[in-house]
């Protein structure tokens, strides 16, 4: 479980967030939406520190992630994996030595054991036969899944997914979607996704937090979201057709 | 002037970080041999051609210049070899490097930052800074006075073929001069600011890169920056170390 408590967060003049406080399930995929420029990135950073935040605190199964030396964060940083939007991929390693790095990194294996958890991983995401490819040889949705593959290689405790499935057509989206949701349940990952595609939040959304406007707007799950009237949510969740004519139905 | 302050100490921070103790050396290993094939090896043609063509421009300058019957013309080749060794091979080497290796280096860790795999490796608990930055500097200051050394031969080398092959100098005397007062220590003061030279082309161009923020024009912005910088560094380090060890 991640505790998110009273998080502030500004830059310059400009508060991101504001007071957020917010609790992550474990086994669950906890998605946080809302629009551009919400702090829906900016709140995820904080809370792998990849920002420092103003006030607050972030705790990761009871280990408070502020007070800790930068040796502490980096041992909770190897129980995490993350899946950036634009995948970020070392462009300079093929796709095997890309899943390999986090294990040859921090593991004490052979050659052989790694290799065995190199293809494991890419199976497991569906990809095969793509080991000595760049990952400028692969199409959009191939590289998301190495990110994944490369995300749960030191299988992580905890899984961050930056807009997983933006500029990805449909139907590769809800295979990604779909992925991330077996890995969590699978393993028992305490799973974050940010989104602002209604496609995954209906079909992932078990703990589902709407910011707005830096604050924490609302928190609930997929079958909630459907029955709340508040105005601004109800805004960003029908601000398309087919959402408004599947509130209809 | 407070913005330059900020710079520098924000420079000698980010050296802090990346001359922290490496989470991997075996990776850390593959990385400097990485770097010193892509540093090294992917300059030698640059210089060689460089280094050719500016020590038989050097030298037929040099024979242009000497009217007087009075001045010896094995005077050519020790004003070749001394231009070589003192000034052209460490210090307009490193002036050609620092374009060539540092635009590189700035736009390929910016490129990084941009594109969010520096996060990615700090999220892993990786020092990025280390990771990224100390197998350059390392490589760097192993290949660039292996380079400075190379240009040195094949600079005395371009003016003996101009020697060999023209009517108004000897290849005799141009060998006689190379040879002529030769001291060692301008060899060492040449490789010693080699190493400082090595070590501003790396360090700035990675500073300059770790730090972009934004996008595509931005990656440009610090590559120039990162030439502009390390080259003005060059130049006064190299004023300052000059006054101290030859004066």
């Amino acid at each position: 479980m991640i505790e998110v408590k009273n998080i502030n967060k500004s830059f310059g003049e400009k508060q991101i967030l504001k007071d957020v406080s917010i609790s992550f399930i474990r086994g669950k995929i906890n998605l946080i939406i809302g629009a551009s420029g919400s702090g829906k990135s900016v709140l995820t950073k904080c809370i792998v520190g990849l920002h420092e935040v103003d006030s607050g605190n972030v705790s990761y199964d009871g280990r408070e992630f502020g007070g800790m030396n930068f040796s502490q964060r980096k041992e909770v940083r190897k129980e995490i994996g993350m899946l950036f939007q634009g995948s970020a991929l070392f462009d300079s390693l093929t796709v095997e030595e890309n899943v390999r790095f986090p294990l040859e990194m921090y593991t004490k294996k052979s050659d052989a054991e790694i290799l065995e958890r190199v293809n494991f991983c890419l199976n497991r995401v569906q990809l095969d036969n793509v080991n000595h490819l760049y990952p400028a040889e692969l199409s959009g949705g191939m590289q998301k899944r190495v990110g994944i593959a490369r995300a749960i290689a030191l299988n992580p405790k905890y899984l961050f997914c930056d807009e997983p499935n933006s500029g990805l057509d449909p139907q590769t989206g809800i295979v990604i979607d779909n992925l991330i949701k077996e890995i969590t349940h699978e393993y028992n990952i305490t799973t974050i996704v940010i989104t602002h595609d209604m496609n995954s939040v209906m079909e992932t959304g078990e703990n589902i937090t709407f910011i707005y406007k830096g604050e924490k707007w609302w928190q609930g799950n997929k079958e909630e979201i459907l029955k709340e009237d508040n105005k601004e949510l109800c805004d960003f969740v029908y601000a398309s057709k087919i959402m408004r004519k599947f509130r209809e139905v | 002037m407070l913005k330059a302050l900020h710079h520098i100490g924000k420079y000698f921070i980010l050296l802090g970080r990346v001359f922290k103790k490496p989470d991997n050396f075996k990776l850390y290993g593959r990385q400097i041999i990485n770097e010193m094939a892509s540093l090294g090896l992917g300059s030698l043609g640059l210089i060689s051609i460089i280094s050719l063509f500016m020590g038989a421009v050097v030298t037929i300058q040099t024979v242009a210049a000497i009217d007087s019957p009075l001045i010896p013309l094995y005077t050519v080749g020790y004003a070749t070899r001394q231009s070589f060794i003192l000034e052209l091979a460490p210090t307009i080497m490193c002036l050609i490097l620092a374009g060539k290796i540092g635009s590189n280096i700035s736009s390929e860790i910016g490129t990084m930052r941009i594109t969010e795999q520096i996060d990615a490796l700090e999220i892993m608990g990786v020092n990025s800074a280390s990771y990224l930055i100390s197998p350059k500097i390392t490589a760097a200051l192993v290949t660039i006075p292996i380079i400075v050394i190379y240009s040195m031969f094949l600079g005395v080398f371009g003016g003996w073929l101009v020697g060999a092959y023209s009517s108004s100098l000897s290849a005799e005397d141009y060998l006689y001069g190379l040879r002529w007062d030769f001291k060692t220590f301008h060899v060492i003061y040449a490789l010693f600011k080699t190493l400082f030279f090595a070590f501003i082309i790396t360090s700035i161009p990675s500073y300059h890169g770790y730090y972009t923020r934004g996008g595509a024009l931005e990656i440009g912005k610090s590559s120039t920056k990162s030439v502009v910088y390390s080259s003005i560094t060059i130049l006064v380090v190299n004023y300052i170390l000059t006054q101290l060890l030859l004066l």
